[in-house]
């Protein structure tokens, strides 16, 4: 019985949290008036008619695999990273203000300042909470949803005002953004006539260093610790407290990483809604990948498929933008009740009992020697 | 203006600021007090704030339109208590991690209430919202009357909510029994306590008061909704219950000295004297992170099981 039934209890809990995920999806679908059938079947079929589409996939998957990452690392180490979106604006802010203000260097200098510039900002912003969670106990995830308010306004408040482009002061539009930066500082593209750029190799080698960090080094054993079980933790040595405000400053500093490729891959410029929500939608890639690099990858992958077919959807079918949200909330939900199912063993014992009842319903008494 | 008058206009519009704070945050102290910690609140108030716009917008003309707002509060109120038992079902039945699952919720209500909102109103409108009562004989108090007695019915609702709550919590048997699955669960169990059905209640009476909340801000405080109305307010709520010390008094304190540094920073803007408008907007926020750092004893005195899930088969 044993493995046998581990593996069947598993298959049935994913199951069941992805159909609980999709019927909810659909009836928020139906509640706004579209087919959750036809919405679905654009979102995962749409993106794939051309190039163009399966590219974007791509796109969208790059700042989510480095957001993500972040937030495994955090999560990892007991600390929980709300805080993606400030911190991929914050680096936004200081990869952009590093890449205008160094114009001149030459493209192998200028553009690995400009994304450690990005990293720094996020790493120091997410720092903040960090350092607050450690030495005055306050709750990181309040303090880095505060965080990203603040964040929010001080980016609006740069672009209208200290950095926004003299030339859109001189035709009075007043669009708030920045200089376009300098094309030393450009991501440069990998596939001709797409926005696919090399920030996805950049990802994809970062990806396997946390791997590495993580897994097969002293310092990442700190960290995982220090989340798992902090009492033993501290017994053993480690500080618990820097083990905290490390992870956070290198979490917030791949989010400033994401916002810093999302710059110099994409956008060029620092524009208003550059984040795009990639740091709410990380955090759902982060748990969906099962806070583990091998599963990071495929799972922005699929939320990069998520993200374009929902935009698709909102331009030939009407269905408001902000499903994505309520779809994301409902996988958050989903994916969090499952967890605990997959793991606690209790509740693995119960399902156990239930179904050996289930499959023995004539017998009241236990058969002799029936071990099982 | 003269100091007074300023000083005056503070205060009466602070009060009525306050009612969306208090009446999440004594909501989320219940949720609290029973051991679960729900920052889905944010989310819930978002429902609640476009399910009480509903029904005055499309009842303008018709022959309820005199019951618009009450509609409109019983039906953020009854979206309230839906979303908290879904919120009970995650974290008490299925004892997911509550603060991650609060995000969920947050992203949930705050998608859903955008979406239906563009969906079945669209463009800006506004609603009438409610009319002040001002309570007779009292309201003509000099000075003090318009600061406490000439406001909207749900104003005074929220401020009679602080000493409700404080008998609910300390006076009666249930409010014992939440005390009890909050700070010694297994213990309460022992003593034939349903330590999860108190927690459902309670996530039902805290989504109530959230989904109130949201209701106040569309209705009686901008009169209008838009994605962005609660804004955060959710979070704050939250927040308030650390630095009331999960007190209704202390909460009360909390929200009003909010809504006064929000008003204070609105009739600075009006005397004059000018700073950037993001900044003002930011102020809210900071503070709550600032309150956090100064509340830190506060967390010895909370709930011992907050954010602990409840399993009577599980040995420790």
């Amino acid at each position: 019985m044993g493995n046998s039934f581990r593996i069947g209890y598993g298959a049935a809990v994913v199951t069941a949290a992805t159909l609980a995920a999709a019927g909810a999806g659909a009836l928020a679908l139906l509640a706004v008036g579209a087919s959750p059938l036809a919405t679905y079947a654009t979102i995962f079929t749409g993106p794939f008619k051309d190039l163009f589409g399966v590219s974007e996939i791509l796109v969208r998957a790059v700042p989510l695999i480095l957001v993500a990452l972040g937030i495994a690392i955090s999560f990892r180490s007991g600390i929980i990273n709300i805080g993606a979106e400030g911190q991929m604006l914050m680096g936004i802010l200081a990869a952009t203000a590093t890449a205008l203000a160094l114009k001149g260097l030459p493209g192998w200098a200028l553009l690995p300042l400009t994304l450690l510039a990005g990293a720094a900002g996020g790493g120091l912003w997410a720092g903040i909470a960090g350092l607050l969670r450690a030495r005055l106990g306050v709750n990181e995830i309040l303090s880095t949803v505060m965080l990203n308010y603040i964040a929010a306004q001080l980016y609006t408040f740069l672009l209208r005002g200290p950095m926004i482009d003299p030339g859109e002061l001189e035709t009075g539009s007043g669009t708030p953004q920045s200089m376009r930066l300098p094309r030393a500082a450009w991501l440069s593209r990998l596939v001709p006539g797409t926005r696919l750029h090399t920030g996805l190799l950049l990802a994809l080698v970062l990806a396997v260093a946390v791997y590495v960090l993580l897994w097969h080094t002293t310092w990442g054993f700190r960290l995982r610790a220090a989340g798992a079980e902090a009492k033993a933790a501290r017994y053993a040595g480690i500080s618990v407290e820097r083990s905290l405000v490390t992870a956070m400053v290198l979490s917030g500093a791949f989010a400033g990483l994401a916002g810093a490729v999302e710059l110099t891959g994409v956008h060029h410029r620092a524009i208003e809604n550059i984040s795009s929500g990639y740091g709410f939608a990380g955090i759902v890639v982060a748990l969906f990948g099962a806070l583990h690099p091998a599963g990071i990858v495929p799972a922005a992958v699929f939320f990069g498929l998520l993200l374009v077919g929902a935009d698709m959807t909102q331009r030939t079918a009407g269905v408001p933008a902000n499903m994505i949200l309520v779809l994301q909330g409902v996988i958050i939900l989903a994916i969090v009740s499952a967890k605990m199912y997959l793991n606690n063993a209790y509740a693995q014992e119960r399902a156990r009992r239930m179904w050996a009842r289930l499959r023995r319903p004539s017998s009241a008494a236990p058969r002799p020697g029936g071990l099982s | 203006m003269n100091p007074g008058g300023m000083v005056y206009n503070i205060l009466s519009l602070g009060v009525p600021f306050s009612v969306a704070l208090l009446l999440a945050s004594l909501g989320e102290m219940f949720n609290q007090r029973a051991g679960v910690f729900n920052l889905g609140c944010e989310g819930i108030m978002c429902m609640g704030a476009f399910l009480a716009f509903l029904p005055p917008t499309f009842l303008k003309a018709g022959p309820l339109a005199p019951y618009g707002n009450l509609l409109g509060f019983a039906a953020a109120l009854g979206g309230g208590v839906l979303l908290g038992l879904l919120f009970a079902l995650v974290t008490v039945t299925f004892r997911a991690d509550q603060g991650i699952a609060g995000i969920g919720l947050q992203m949930f209500g705050w998608g859903l209430s955008g979406s239906l909102f563009r969906h079945y109103i669209g463009g800006v409108t506004g609603v009438e919202g409610m009319a002040a009562w001002p309570i007779p004989g009292l309201a003509r108090i000099p000075f003090l009357g318009g600061i406490l007695f000439n406001h909207n019915p749900v104003v005074y609702f929220a401020f009679l909510l602080v000493p409700a709550s404080w008998y609910v919590l300390y006076r009666t048997p249930w409010g014992l029994k939440v005390r009890a699955v909050g700070t010694a669960p297994r213990a309460a169990d022992s003593m034939g306590i349903h330590v999860n059905r108190v927690r459902y209640q309670a996530l039902m009476l805290g989504g109530a008061m959230a989904g109130l909340g949201g209701a106040y801000l569309s209705l009686c405080q901008a009169k209008m909704f838009a994605d962005d109305l609660v804004a955060g307010r959710g979070f704050i709520a939250v927040a308030l219950v650390y630095f009331g010390r999960w007190s209704p008094l202390g909460i009360l304190g909390g929200a009003l000295l909010f809504s006064l540094a929000q008003t204070l920073q609105l009739s600075i803007q009006v005397g004059g004297i000018k700073f950037p408008y993001e900044f003002a907007v930011m102020l809210p926020y900071v503070l709550v992170i600032l309150v956090l750092a100064l509340a830190r004893k506060a967390r010895m005195r909370g709930p011992a099981q907050l954010g602990v899930p409840f399993d009577r088969e599980m040995r420790y």
